[in-house]
């Protein structure tokens, strides 16, 4: 019997595949939703059910409609470009080197993985003697580590503010009237 | 495929099916943010769910009418008290003669207390941030046309 997670990954693997594959646009940012939703899936296998719901809301969810509503702006076909092979070996090398460093990390779920001898198991104790909730993940998050909760809310907040600042005010009057 | 100029709003089953799924959406949201101590999410899985529905409902009935339910304006002000909440419970924490965000202080007679109180008021300010920005992220691009 094979890993549903295995089975999950050659079905993630398929797909970028056939992204890379396609010059169909609007196929390839429809699979690149599949893709969110499947890596969502392979998550909620991993007991990281927060992440799951993270990736298919804004995997598959709110960033594949950026993507859609991008398309609107431009064409639908990717333009025909000579294959290059320097780029191809590029992305190959760094790709087998990734592969090659995934090789000396722990296994998945070892227990005697560095990230579960510091400090984690004073956090597994403090939630139960401190907080005296079952969620260790939102303990950390909003409490041990609230500072950086706090800045990567201000990430979020300063990426809206650009956003705001460049697409929505800078797109004002004097420059809608010529479009 | 125009989004923000061709509504699929004649599309029944489209409409029908997604009004059925909406509130469904935004529940589900306000369970995630409010079951996170107990459960798997907290603010920012909560956000990005609450902005979906309202994403979802912009999809189907158009832009228009998605800035009717949630006028820009609006989302802007969440956006930056989201930050704010999250900002003004560590002041508070050191008004109380604690440390920044130490939240214990915020209950002196219950720590415990005052730990979830902390827990609750920033998770609500993660999740407001976070709604408003995938908000302005959709309001941005979908209102684009070409030039």
């Amino acid at each position: 019997m094979i890993p549903t997670e295995f089975l999950l990954f050659a079905f993630l693997m398929v797909i970028a595949l056939m992204i890379s594959r396609l010059r169909h646009l609007f196929a390839a940012a429809m699979l690149s939703g599949m893709f969110s939703l499947v890596s969502a899936g392979l998550f909620t296998l991993m007991d990281a059910v927060d992440v799951a719901f993270t990736e298919a809301a804004v995997g598959a969810g709110v960033s594949t409609i950026l993507l859609l509503g991008t398309l609107s702006l431009t064409s639908h076909e990717e333009r025909q470009r000579p294959i290059r092979i320097l780029p191809f070996v590029i992305v190959f090398l760094t790709g087998a080197a990734l592969f090659v460093g995934t090789l000396d990390m722990p296994a998945y779920g070892d227990p005697q993985a560095p990230i579960h001898l510091y400090l984690e198991s004073d956090y597994v104790r403090g939630t139960q003697a401190e907080f005296g909730i079952p969620n260790i993940v939102t303990a950390v998050l909003a409490s041990y580590r609230g500072y950086d909760t706090l800045g990567e809310t201000a990430v979020i907040f300063t990426a809206a503010v650009g956003i705001l600042a460049l697409l929505i005010r800078g797109s004002g009057p004097e420059k809608g009237a010529d479009s | 495929m125009k989004i923000s100029v061709m509504p699929m709003r004649d599309k029944i089953i489209l409409r029908v099916v997604s009004r059925f799924l909406i509130p469904f959406i935004l529940l589900f949201g306000l369970y995630v943010q409010f079951h996170g101590d107990y459960g798997p999410g907290g603010g920012f899985q909560a956000g990005v769910i609450f902005a979906a529905g309202f994403v979802l409902y912009g999809l189907i009935f158009g832009l228009d009418n998605l800035k009717k339910v949630a006028p820009l304006r609006i989302v802007e002000i969440f956006l930056a008290v989201g930050l704010l909440i999250y900002g003004g419970v560590g002041v508070e924490t050191m008004l109380l003669s604690g440390n920044y965000l130490d939240y214990k202080v915020l209950d002196g007679a219950d720590p415990r207390h005052g730990l979830h109180l902390g827990i609750l008021l920033v998770e609500i300010g993660v999740g407001l941030t976070v709604a408003s920005s995938m908000l302005v992220f959709f309001y941005a691009f979908a209102g684009r046309k070409h030039s």
